[in-house]
C-alpha cells in the first residue's frame, strides 16, 4: 500500500533539468544529507530551507531531463518531498525516482489549475489528484503493475530484498 | 511483423524470440559501467542496503574515474579512493585518468549486439557500434552489478533516414544538433533513435558515436546504428570477435520516420539554456565568448581534434579569451601527439588538458564566472552547468569552437575550412 499523499505545491516550469535540481559541484559530497541543502540552488536559493516535509513538486514537460544522477530524486526525497507531479518526465529521472520510492505522477491537466502553496491530495494507486482549493479532481496515469510493485516496496532495493 | 535492431538486441538479452514495444522484460546485461559521478553512492547501496558480498561477474563490470580527474578536493579524493579499494577487492577492471568513460568503453569493451547499462546518461553512445547502451541511476546500476539482470520496458523506435554528404565545415555534430532542435529535448522521450539511410555507410565510427551519444538530449533511451563493414573492421582491429550483427527488418515497425539531407545541412548552434534551442550559426551575430572548449564524450575524438587543428594551425587564439582542449582518451591524446596536433594547439595559445570529462560537466576544470559565455563541444548547455548560475553555454562543433576562438566571438567555421 502507498499512503494517500497530501501536500503543499511548489510549482516549476518546463525542462527542469538535473543540474538545476542538484548542480554538479555538489554531487561528490559524501552523503545525500550534505547535498540536500543545495537542491534547486540555481532556481531558488531558499528552496531547501523553506520546503516542508510532505510538500509536492509540480512540474511542466520533461521534468528531470539530463543527467542520470540519482542524486536528483534523492535530494528531493531527503528534503521530504512526497511526490512529483509533471506533464511529462525524462526517462532516467522517472526510473530513478521509482527506484528510490519517490512517487512520480504523470498528469497534464493539474498543471494549469494549481498555484504555489495550493494543496493537492494524491491517490497514487487509483491515479487521481484533487486540488483542495478548486475542488477539481484530475486523472493521472497509473503505473504498470511491475513498476507499482517496486514503488510499493519503497523502491528497488526493498523490492529485491523481498524476493 | 519484423523487428528493429533495438528490439532484436532486447529479445536476445531477455531470451525471447520476439519482443514488442510496451512489453516489460527482464534482460541479462552484457556489461555494466560506473564512473566517479555516482560510484560512491553505488558502493554504499551495495554494501549497506543490499548487504551484498559479491558482484555477479567482475569481468562484466567496469569502473572508470573520469569526472573529477585529477581530484580537485580532499572529498573527491576520498570518492576515488573508495572506488579504487572496492574495484581492487572485487577484481573489477579499473581506469583512472585515462579518458572519458564512454570513449574507453568503445575502445576497449563494446561489441555490436550487446546490452550495456551504465550509471551515466550518455551510455547511448554505444549505439554507434550497434550495441544497445542505456543510462541508469545508481540503484539500477548496483542491482545489475549484484544480479546481472535488469527490467526494461521495450521502447518504440524512431527512424532517422539520412542521405547526402557533409559539406566542408559541417559535421555529424551539426546534424545531431539540427535533429534535436527539430524534435525537441523530449522529442524521443523513452524511445530508440535509429539512424540509417544511404549516408550512414560513409560515416566514420567517430561520426556514429557523435550521433548516438546525444540521443539522450532528445530524451531517448538509446541511439542505434546498424553495424556494417566499418563497425566490424573497427571492432576486430581492437581484437574483439564475438558480435551479434543485428539489422532492422524490412517490415520493422517505427513510430515515426524522419528524413534529413546532408547536402542542405549547415553549421548549427544550440543557444542557452536548452539543447533544443538550435539555430544555424549564420543567424547568430556578434556574440562574444570568454572561453571555448573542445572535448567531452561527444566531441573529443581524433577527427574533431584534426578539424580544430586545421583551423588553429599557424593562428592565435584571441588574447581576451581562453581555449581549453581535452582529448577524450589517452589513445586519442597519443594519436594527436604523433600527428603534431598538440603542438598546433599549444602554439595557438590553447590549454591542453588531460583526458577527462572536464569543462562539459562543469565541476572540476575550466568553470566560468558570472555573466561569462562558454562555447563548447560538450553535451549540455543547462543553466549554470559550467560554473556561475548566471553564465551561458552555447554548443557547437569542434570546428566552430576553433574558428570562434580565433575571433573571440561565435564564428561560422566555413570561412576557415578548405
Amino acid at each position: 500500500m502507498i499512503k494517500l499523499i497530501k501536500g503543499k505545491v511548489w510549482k516549476f516550469g518546463n525542462d527542469v533539468d538535473t543540474d538545476q535540481i542538484i548542480p554538479s559541484q555538489y554531487l561528490l559530497l559524501p552523503t545525500v544529507e550534505e547535498m540536500k541543502q543545495y537542491t534547486f540552488e540555481p532556481l531558488d536559493k531558499d528552496f531547501a530551507s523553506t520546503i516542508c516535509a510532505g510538500d509536492v513538486i509540480v512540474g511542466g514537460e520533461n521534468f528531470g531531463s539530463g543527467s542520470s544522477r540519482e542524486q536528483a530524486p534523492l535530494v528531493l526525497k531527503a528534503l521530504g518531498v512526497s511526490a512529483v507531479v509533471a506533464k511529462s518526465f525524462a526517462r532516467i529521472f522517472f526510473r530513478n525516482a521509482i527506484n528510490i520510492g519517490l512517487p512520480v505522477i504523470l498528469c497534464k491537466e493539474v498543471y494549469d489549475d494549481v498555484q504555489n502553496q495550493d494543496t493537492l491530495e494524491i491517490d497514487v494507486q487509483r491515479g487521481s489528484i484533487r486540488s483542495v482549493k478548486s475542488g477539481e479532481i484530475f486523472t493521472s496515469t497509473t503505473l504498470p503493475a511491475h513498476v507499482m510493485n517496486i514503488l510499493k516496496a519503497g523502491g528497488l532495493i526493498g523490492f529485491l530484498n523481498q524476493k | 511483423m519484423g523487428m528493429t535492431i533495438g528490439e532484436k538486441i532486447l529479445a536476445r538479452a531477455s531470451g525471447k524470440d520476439v519482443v514488442k514495444p510496451g512489453e516489460i522484460i527482464t534482460a541479462k546485461v552484457d556489461l555494466c559501467m560506473s564512473n566517479d559521478g555516482t560510484t560512491h553512492l553505488n558502493i554504499d547501496i551495495f554494501e549497506n542496503q543490499l548487504k551484498a558480498e559479491k558482484v555477479y561477474n567482475p569481468d562484466k563490470v567496469v569502473f572508470i574515474v573520469d569526472h573529477n580527474v585529477p581530484s580537485e578536493s580532499a572529498k573527491t579524493a576520498e570518492v576515488h579512493k573508495k572506488m579504487r579499494i572496492f574495484a581492487q577487492k572485487h577484481q573489477i577492471p579499473f581506469y583512472e585518468g585515462t579518458g572519458v568513460c564512454h570513449q574507453i568503453m568503445i575502445e576497449d569493451f563494446v561489441v555490436p549486439g550487446q546490452l550495456i547499462i551504465a550509471a551515466d546518461s550518455h551510455t547511448c553512445s554505444y549505439g554507434g557500434l550497434g550495441a544497445f547502451g542505456t543510462g541508469v541511476g545508481c540503484t539500477d546500476f548496483t542491482s545489475v552489478m549484484h544480479t546481472g539482470e535488469i527490467w526494461l520496458m521495450v521502447p518504440e523506435t524512431l527512424k532517422f533516414i539520412i542521405e547526402g554528404k557533409f559539406k566542408p565545415g559541417v559535421y555529424a555534430r551539426d546534424l545531431i544538433l539540427k535533429i534535436i532542435g527539430d524534435i525537441g529535448a523530449n522529442g524521443a522521450n523513452y524511445k530508440i533513435m535509429e539512424f540509417g539511410g544511404p549516408a550512414v555507410k560513409d560515416f566514420t565510427i567517430d561520426d556514429r558515436v557523435v550521433l548516438c551519444n546525444m540521443a539522450v538530449e532528445a530524451g531517448a533511451k538509446s541511439g542505434l546504428i546498424a553495424p556494417d563493414e566499418t563497425t566490424i573492421e573497427y571492432v576486430t582491429s581492437k581484437g574483439r570477435q564475438d558480435m551479434h550483427l543485428f539489422t532492422s527488418d524490412e517490415d520493422a515497425v517505427y513510430e515515426k520516420i524522419y528524413y534529413y539531407n546532408l547536402d542542405e545541412l549547415e553549421p548549427m548552434i544550440a543557444i542557452p539554456h536548452c539543447v533544443d534551442d538550435v539555430v544555424p550559426i549564420k543567424e547568430i551575430s556578434e556574440v562574444k565568448i570568454n572561453q571555448g572548449f573542445i572535448g567531452s564524450c561527444n566531441n573529443g575524438r581524433i577527427e574533431e581534434l584534426r578539424a580544430a587543428a586545421e583551423i588553429l594551425r599557424g593562428n592565435k587564439v584571441d588574447p581576451y579569451m581562453k581555449l581549453l582542449i581535452s582529448p577524450a582518451s589517452k589513445a586519442i591524446y597519443l594519436q594527436a601527439l604523433s600527428e603534431g596536433l598538440i603542438d598546433i594547439f599549444v602554439e595557438s595559445g590553447a590549454m591542453v588538458l588531460n583526458p577527462n570529462c572536464s569543462v562539459c560537466w562543469g565541476s572540476c576544470q575550466g568553470v566560468i564566472g558570472e555573466g561569462e559565455v562558454l562555447l563548447s563541444t560538450g553535451t549540455r548547455n543547462f543553466k549554470g552547468r559550467a560554473g556561475h548560475p548566471n553564465s551561458s553555454i552555447y554548443l557547437a562543433s569542434a570546428a566552430t569552437v576553433a574558428a570562434s576562438a580565433l575571433t573571440g566571438k561565435i564564428t561560422d567555421p566555413r570561412g576557415a575550412v578548405q
